[in-house]
């Protein structure tokens, strides 16, 4: 079973896409138990998909931004580079075809 | 040539300076004459769009060898057409479909030679773990700087 192959992980893991949360509020509405979602949590943070950080007394959970941000940025620079061709073609051959 | 990156989606649109049937027909039927060389999985001598709900795009390999790395999930000439990626982190075919990626492009006509092409690629959380070992392959000596220049060199030109 990976990380993002089990359905409460992968609500989980969508829900932390709004931003950072605690365990409490990621359960709300969730059919699983708190420990429950803290063991998934753990899951997810051994994935590397998910972080999580001290703040005040409570522990917040975010998707972990290092991951994202560079899938993110591989297809941003990917088809911007790709867009950039494609344009260069489709008027060039119009030139070429009239 | 505008991109955005917001949650789980990149989105990047262009503006072509052609009819809307004719930038369809590139960005499909010819989409070997543009597609990034660099982003090919071996060394390719073919590249196939084939146009049907159902068909794949193929990279042909100078030995034979077929690559049928995304499926045409839509196909509605010339205006829209959405393909899947199959590929995994470590850019080899992923089967199991629900850790794929999804591109949508929309073409609309802006007067009868111009067309603004969007592209939508979404789902991208999809390809979920990994993304430590992509980082990797970006870091390749094939990665992404060397590109990067070779497109800032044509860019200058």
């Amino acid at each position: 079973m990976t990380a993002l192959g089990d359905p409460t992980r992968r609500a989980i893991f969508e829900r932390l896409a709004d931003g950072p949360m605690a365990v409490g509020a990621i359960a709300l509405g969730l059919p699983v138990s708190r420990p429950a979602v803290s063991q998934h949590l753990k899951v997810l943070k051994q994935a590397g998909l998910v972080s999580d950080r001290p703040v005040a007394n409570r522990r917040l959970y975010s998707l972990d931004p290092r991951g994202i941000e560079e899938i993110h940025a591989y297809f941003d620079r990917f088809w911007n580079r790709a867009l950039r061709a494609f344009k260069t073609a489709a008027e060039q051959r119009q030139e070429e075809t009239p | 040539m505008t991109t955005q990156v917001a949650g789980t989606s990149v989105r990047a649109s262009v503006v072509v300076e052609a009819p809307i049937e004719h930038a369809f027909s590139v960005f499909t039927e010819q989409i070997g004459t543009w597609w990034p060389k660099e982003h090919h999985l071996g060394e390719v001598e073919e590249m196939v769009f084939e146009p049907r709900v159902g068909g794949n795009i193929v990279d042909r390999e100078v030995g034979g060898k077929e690559t049928r790395w995304a499926r045409v999930l839509a196909y509605e000439p010339p205006h829209r057409l959405v393909f899947s990626w199959d590929l995994n982190n470590q850019f080899q075919i992923e089967t199991d479909k629900s850790k794929t990626s999804e591109v949508e492009v929309t073409f609309v006509a802006d007067g009868p030679a111009r067309t603004n092409v969007m592209l939508d690629h979404r789902k991208l959380d999809n390809h979920g773990e990994g993304w430590e070992s992509f980082r990797d392959a970006l870091g390749s000596p094939d990665g992404w700087p060397l590109e990067l220049n070779a497109f800032a060199k044509v860019a200058a030109a």
